[in-house]
């Protein structure tokens, strides 16, 4: 057993500086990948975009070999793993109780969601790039392999669209971790909210008169359908309907469950 | 130092911690002392901002806890050893707090050799550790920004003897540099081996506080006759205050030939009269403890 001396004794140190919030986002990064659950999770989207990609090549018409239809396939698997990310940031802070050292070594809560926020959308950016690099890959490869037509039909502001829906979807993976603060009820809820909801909306549309007008205001599945269509720009209507559908099922739950983090017991 | 304010903390109607004031200084290691469920838990979440106080303040040298910048390099805390994700290396746990506190990467391998954690016991992963190898990472996580106060939860629980002898030293050397300790636990011997100073809490109150020299060898007396409830209204008539030992005698603060004396005078025949040969926070400590196992009988 040593007894050696836990640190040097206490001098008076020079004027402590508050802790940056790019250093905070920094660890909260390093933590999303630190455990092998973290670190498969954040593997699984890479593993999922290539096999997605194989899939393609392997399954689609030969007409349809092109990097839009790469893009959608890879989008799949992506947008299930991304806001899983984003739940579990948040939610293990408090199933794993590590939120107990973490709210201790930075007392202010609203600067950690800050960083694990900031974290989640660096990550979800980045599993884009790849996404985009790995459908170009597969298109590339697909036209060698099979002999097709070399189709590149994707603009730069589509690909923007693109990542910009698959953000909005991290974050109301994000939303649901700060809401509910537990790892399976977040994860059960995001499926409810991303594949359930829709669905039944869709089927109320079909058969209400008065809904089908009401819907793309209130889906946003529905209002967001058209970010990842590859088709044309948006018009302001479908603008607008993304900001009503994200007001009411990204920013109000978010600021009630802000709320609650800011005032919860940690234990 | 750490100053705690008429600190009351309220879950509904149960009070939890109810008007509880008192200091840790520096240079010298303060026990919170206490039964389960007594407050003491509450109390140290509250120090650090974990639980917001219904009423009272906690500073540490003048401050509250949100208010300091960089927390970990001015008060190490460790609530509970076993708060930390299962998936994480030892190691890799000590490296985000010193990556949170900005300090050169050095102080983990130097904090793990503090602690007792050889390389590769460092290299697991937390859910294969014991409590003690819990609780030693815990500590060297409080440790690693060089702190002036520490406020450990229960920090010898699952620590064999060596390890609590361990402690001990660390903590004894750390208070010696002029450091602040506070350190709860809910026995009393850790305490008594431990601290210079107590603060005994029960049901969310402080029923005694004092240095361990001053507690421990309390002058006071047990006393006993047929009459306990005369016995006791002729003393508190004197104005001296009576505690139940739990056994149906009284214990008091004042000498034998005092208590006598009154009891002569207000004609209660007695049955036992002695000293309390200093067993007053002892005995104090077991009534609180056979209180809380008869379920919340108020002390």
């Amino acid at each position: 057993m040593t007894t050696i001396a836990a640190g040097s004794s206490h001098t008076p140190r020079t004027a402590v500086h508050p802790v940056p919030l790019t250093r905070i986002t920094a660890v909260e990064l390093r933590k999303m990948f630190d455990t092998r659950s973290g670190f498969w999770l954040i593997a699984s989207i890479a593993i999922t975009a290539v096999l997605a990609a194989g899939g393609v090549i392997v399954w689609a018409p030969d007409g349809q070999l092109t990097y839009s239809t790469f893009a959608t396939a890879i989008r799949f698997p992506v947008v299930i793993i991304l806001p899983l990310i984003a739940i579990l940031a948040v939610t293990s802070e408090w199933s794993q109780r590590t939120g107990l050292t973490t709210f201790t070594l930075i007392p202010h809560r609203y600067r950690i969601i800050s960083a694990k926020a900031i974290g989640s959308v660096i990550i979800a950016i980045a599993a884009m790039a790849l996404t985009f690099a790995v459908g170009a890959l597969g298109n590339l490869l697909g036209a060698g392999v099979k002999g097709a037509p070399l189709v590149w039909d994707v603009t730069l502001t589509q690909c923007l669209y693109y990542v910009f829906g698959m953000v909005l979807s991290l974050l109301v993976g994000f939303m649901l971790g700060v809401l509910i603060r537990a790892s399976t009820g977040a994860i059960v809820a995001y499926f409810i909210l991303t594949f359930l909801l829709p669905t039944l909306f869709g089927l109320l549309a079909s058969s209400a008169q008065w809904f089908h007008t009401l819907q793309p205001w209130v889906d946003s599945q529905f209002a967001q359908s058209g970010l990842f269509v590859f088709d044309k720009s948006l018009t302001g209507e479908q603008w607008a309907h993304i900001g009503v559908t994200g007001l009411i099922w990204l920013v109000l739950p978010l600021l009630v469950g802000l709320r609650l983090v800011m005032r919860a017991e940690v234990k | 130092m750490i100053t705690v304010e008429s600190l009351t903390m309220k879950y509904g109607r149960t009070l939890a911690v109810d008007d509880i004031s008192f200091t840790a200084s520096a240079g010298r290691v303060t026990g919170f002392l206490g039964p389960n469920g007594a407050g003491k838990s509450t109390t140290m979440r509250i120090m650090v901002g974990l639980t917001r106080a219904t009423q009272g303040t906690v500073t540490i040298d003048g401050r509250r806890f949100a208010d300091l910048p960089n927390p970990g390099l001015e008060v190490g805390v460790l609530l509970d050893a076993s708060a930390q994700h299962a998936g994480r290396t030892g190691r890799e746990i000590l490296v985000l707090a010193q990556q949170f506190m900005g300090l050169p990467r050095t102080r983990v391998e130097e904090m793990l050799e503090v602690v007792s954690l050889t390389p590769d016991e460092a290299s697991r992963r937390v859910r294969d550790y014991s409590l003690g190898m819990r609780q030693r990472l815990g500590i060297a996580t409080a440790l690693i920004g060089d702190p002036e106060v520490l406020i450990l939860d229960e920090p010898a629980n699952g620590l064999d003897p060596a390890g609590i002898r361990w402690m001990r030293d660390l903590l004894r050397g750390y208070a010696d540099r002029g450091g602040t300790v506070l350190l709860s636990s809910h026995l009393l011997h850790e305490i008594e081996v431990i601290a210079d100073d107590i603060v005994m809490i029960g049901h969310g109150r402080i029923v005694s506080q004092g240095t361990k020299t001053e507690l421990l060898h309390e002058a006071g007396t047990i006393v006993r006759a047929d009459n306990a409830i005369q016995l006791e209204l002729a003393l508190t008539d004197w104005g001296l205050t009576t505690h139940p030992t739990g056994d149906g005698a009284l214990r008091t603060e004042a000498d034998a030939s005092l208590v006598g004396k009154v009891a002569l005078q207000a004609g209660v025949a007695l049955t036992e009269l002695r000293a309390a040969e200093g067993a007053g926070l002892e005995e104090m400590f077991l009534e609180l403890t056979s209180a809380t196992q008869r379920e919340g009988v108020p002390a």
